[in-house]
């Protein structure tokens, strides 16, 4: 089989622990525990779990914002990590898109600034090429041109949402990395920016990694799963498969914990 | 899930000032009006100061024995002149001017090298964190003004050295001020977004971090200023700050020190400056503070009333006690009739809540569900008159609670004190945040028991008693224990149970559960909703529950009620309204909600729902809608009833619920 796009490799993240006394012993935390996935070009993996599974602790790793403590995360075979520094090609290559919209938009800077931040610190581009970029992002994410000088605080949460999926794709980045990019939005936002997720990945031939704890987002979204349960991943396969015939027992406890059996049943004869 | 607290939401979209930025701080400070006392005050003493050199004043440092110590009033000499015949009103003047300036430069130097030290240790923590506060704390280890006196005594008495000594007396406090604010800064997602963008530490700490610390920076200058002015006095009154013969307030006030007696004005007018200087930068800094502190923002300067603000038609009148009672019948709860709130803020008027009517029954469950600023969290509050007011207003309708023993109870015109029997007693909430919702400070058992005592008269030894055998009750394990423990060592799953527990103390008739669910994950989510599924059916208690989530509404609700902006638009039974929607609004909304029980396309509502202090003339959904036509546009629409009790705010409500496609010639959106 030839190298996928990503592979993650053993990866481990380790946290000491607070000690009430300082004789005491020092507690570790191992909020990932010998991950192993591996993700090809163009697809959409879905990561999921409960709060606390170590799911936004992997997401952190992969883009680069936090060292792994043990194992490899490897792009198209080279590792991003290296002599504790991110590979300056991977830096470029793997972007993030945060849960919060509003708090991964710094409050003082304006439209223009949040997408050109990528464009500076890794791109050659000159502040012409740099506008012109930004406008095309905008555009691409369907934010009017005359929002290109506000701040975030005056945008919706959705809008803020796509100016970090402008953000993130800004420099040319492939591999996408989603921190429950739609659970801190209202229901009819969702689908909005759900829509326009699958349209670039369409369009611009993007590999996403999706971390959420809906499973019907990710059933909608993605075409492989990764469940993870206490920093481990418990199941992993084709999503038709891990959500409609599980074989591990959280799976299948996450599912019968899903809420809308009585919804399903007044939907299916409309559907 | 995440999805914002609403109470708060169209609150704090009212905080923010209409013409933000200078203007609108400038328009907050001054309308202080101690700080305008501050303000002049400091004004009129900083334009003498600059205009020392062009103003008619005597050279402060000219003797003249002959008119030694002359009274104020004297000819020639307004405030009269010290031992050595200098004139006073100069050297107060020049005084001032050389007192200001030092107090200004330490108050800068300070800032510069405490902000920096506070920044670098913050961002880089560990070891550079360790090292730099440890050096801090040495330097508060020390009495500050025994810090200044060694270090003037090291370097020798000058004015500059006294600056030197204070800055670094007072770098402590900037230092620990920024880094407690870079800090929690650090850890924000923006910042780990310009990691990504590929910037360097550098240019993260100066262009991500400082800018947002900055405001911190000036409150604490603000703040310092006015003490590195007295304790550059208090160096000079020493003789070891300014040298003779420049004046400065404190070796004026030095240099009259001794004549207390003989001439008390020597000294007296320096220490009144000082005052005045000190008072007036205060007065400003107080200002200042309030204006910029982010912890402040939050609304801590206005306290909200206990009970909602109301403008109702009657409730001036005479009549309010003769209104008459409606006749309801002998299982309903609650009769929601007309309810219409709002919030008033300068000039602006949103119709948060607008005209909602809807009934609860013994042991029904009504959901009530909509997205964030719908309005839904804004009803249930109001039901008890627990919107915030300022800027809260009930403005319409009546909320009759039946079943007391004087008969039904207009909750929107009935006193505090009725109010406050029946909040927490006949009706209990729920919120979705336990965290905040909790004392923090109390106990679990604690907070359940105080509930019981207050609205049943139970001592304490038995309130105690009854809140662990409720705390049981609601199925928190080891209820024994738990009771004794503080909210924060207690689960997301376990706080909420607490919650519930409270809510169910008094054997509520009605509980309304605000986003109960929402914080917490899927597992727990279903056990919760379980339990409180399951201690609804005993107690008989009415349930309102508000969520946004369809397919928690439907597994728990008989009859729903769908709200956007600020109004019902489709209410009914739970069968028919999700297998029959008959208002757009919400067919369109249920196709938006990918679902793994029953796939079906997932369409999106193109644009915004519409800001409630500019809603449309007609249907608030209307320019949402891919069947809105000219009629839809041009008036308000009722809530008219369909089958049983269906009843949707749309003119082609049955075309809707026959699934029948839109006219051709609408607009059709993607």
């Amino acid at each position: 089989m030839a190298e996928p796009l990503l592979r993650l490799d053993g990866l481990t993240r380790r946290f000491p622990l607070g000690r009430r006394w300082p004789w005491q012993k020092q507690g570790v935390l191992e909020a990932v525990k010998d991950v192993s996935l591996s993700v090809a070009a163009g697809e959409s993996l879905g990561i999921v779990g409960e709060s606390g599974c170590g799911k936004s602790t992997l997401a952190r790793m992969v883009v680069g914002l936090l060292r792994p403590s043990a194992g490899a995360i490897l792009l198209e075979g080279r590792p991003v990590w290296s002599g504790g520094r991110v590979d300056r090609a991977a830096r470029r290559r793997l972007q993030m898109v945060f849960q919060d919209p509003l708090g991964s938009l710094n409050p003082r800077r304006t439209v223009r600034q949040l997408i050109e931040a990528p464009l500076i610190g890794l791109t050659d581009m000159n502040a012409g090429q740099r506008r012109a970029r930004v406008e095309a992002l905008m555009d691409l994410v369907g934010l009017r041109p005359e929002f290109i000088h506000r701040h975030a605080h005056e945008f919706s949460g959705g809008q803020c949402q796509r100016i970090g999926i402008a953000r993130a794709l800004a420099a040319k980045a492939d591999i996408i990395v989603l921190d429950e990019p739609v659970s801190a939005l209202d229901v009819s936002i969702q689908a909005q920016i759900l829509a326009i997720l699958a349209d670039l990945r369409a369009r611009l031939g993007l590999t996403y990694l999706f971390i959420s704890h809906d499973l019907s987002v990710v059933n909608h979204v993605c075409n492989r799963v990764a469940v993870m349960y206490f920093g481990e991943v418990v199941e992993q396969g084709p999503t038709a498969d891990v959500l409609h015939a599980p074989s591990h027992d959280y799976t299948r406890s996450l599912l019968s914990a899903l809420p809308g059996e009585t919804l399903a049943g007044y939907r299916r004869p409309a559907a | 899930m995440g999805e914002p607290a609403e109470p708060g939401e169209p609150v704090a979209a009212l905080a923010e000032p209409a013409g933000s930025g200078r203007a609108g701080a400038w328009a907050r400070l001054t309308a202080n009006r101690m700080t305008s006392v501050g303000l002049a005050v400091l004004g009129l003493l900083l334009a003498l100061t600059a205009l020392a050199p062009v103003l008619p004043l005597a050279d402060p440092d000219a003797t003249d024995l002959s008119r030694h110590l002359l009274p104020p009033f004297s000819e020639g000499a307004w405030l009269g002149t010290d031992q050595f015949g200098r004139d006073l009103l100069s050297r107060l003047v020049w005084g001032t001017r050389v007192s200001l300036g030092v107090g200004l430069a330490a108050t800068l130097a300070a800032a510069l090298v405490g902000a920096t030290i506070g920044l670098l240790a913050a961002y880089y923590g560990r070891l550079v964190d360790t090292l730099l506060m440890r050096g801090i704390d040495t330097v508060l280890a020390f009495p500050y003004l025994l810090l200044a006196l060694a270090i003037v005594a090291a370097l020798g008495p000058s004015l500059l050295n006294a600056l030197m000594a204070i800055a670094i007396v007072n770098v402590p406090f900037f230092a620990r001020a920024v880094r407690g604010q870079a800090l929690a800064i650090k850890n924000l997602d923006y910042i780990a977004a310009a990691r990504l963008s590929g910037f360097s530490d550098a240019r993260i700490i100066l262009t991500e971090i400082l800018p947002n610390v900055f405001p911190v920076v000036v409150v604490t200058m603000a703040t310092t200023l006015s003490w590195m002015i007295l304790e550059t006095a208090g160096l000079s009154f020493l003789g070891l700050g300014a040298q003779p013969p420049t004046a400065d307030l404190g070796s004026m006030l030095g240099n009259g020190r001794e004549l207390v007696h003989r001439a008390p004005w020597v000294a007296v007018l320096p220490g009144v400056v000082i005052l005045l200087l000190a008072v007036g930068i205060n007065l400003v800094s107080d200002g200042v503070r309030d204006v910029l502190d982010p912890r402040l923002k939050s609304g801590v300067l206005v306290r909200p009333a206990a009970l909602t603000a109301r403008r109702l038609p009657d409730a001036a009148s005479a009549a309010v006690s003769a209104a008459p009672a409606p006749a309801l019948g002998p299982d309903l709860v609650l009769s929601v009739r007309g309810l219409s709130t709002r919030f008033e803020v300068g000039g602006r008027v949103l119709k948060a809540v607008e005209d909602v009517s809807f009934d609860i029954s013994r042991g029904e469950t009504l959901g009530l569900v909509g997205e964030s600023g719908s309005g839904k969290s804004v009803t249930a509050l109001s039901l008890a008159g627990l919107v915030a007011s300022p800027p809260g207003v009930m403005v319409k309708g009546e909320v009759w609670l039946n079943g007391g023993s004087g008969g039904p109870i207009d909750l929107a015109r009935a006193d505090l004190a009725t109010l406050q029997a029946i909040r927490g007693g006949r009706i209990a909430y729920i919120f979705q945040d336990p965290l905040s919702a909790l004392n923090p400070v109390l106990r679990a058992g604690e907070q359940v028991a105080e509930t019981l005592v207050r609205h049943r008269g139970l001592g304490r030894g038995a309130a105690m008693a009854e809140a662990v055998r409720l705390l049981d009750a609601v199925k928190l394990p080891g209820a024994r224990e738990k009771a004794r423990a503080f909210p924060h060592e207690l689960s997301g799953g376990q706080r909420q149970r607490v919650m519930i527990a409270m809510a169910l103390a008094n054997r509520p008739d009605l509980l309304i559960a605000d986003e109960p669910t929402t914080a917490l994950d899927v597992t727990t989510q279903q056990r919760v909703l379980a339990l409180l599924d399951e201690l609804r059916r005993e107690t008989g208690a009415a349930l309102l529950f508000i969520s946004h989530d369809f397919a928690v509404i439907g597994d728990l609700c008989d009859r729903v009620a769908v709200m956007y902006a600020g109004q019902i638009v489709e209410q009914g039974s739970a069968a028919a309204l999700f297998a029959r929607p008959a208002h757009p609004y919400t067919e369109r909304l249920l196709q938006c909600v990918p679902d793994l029980k029953a796939p079906h396309d997932v369409t999106a509502i193109p644009n915004l729902p519409p800001a409630v202090d500019r809603l449309p003339p007609g249907c608030s959904f209307a320019p949402r809608c891919h069947r809105a036509t000219q009629a839809c546009r041009e008036a308000p629409i009722a809530l008219r009833a369909l089958d049983g009790d269906h009843a949707a705010r749309c003119l082609y409500a049955e075309e809707v619920a026959a699934g029948t496609a839109a006219p051709a010639g609408a607009p059709a959106h993607g």
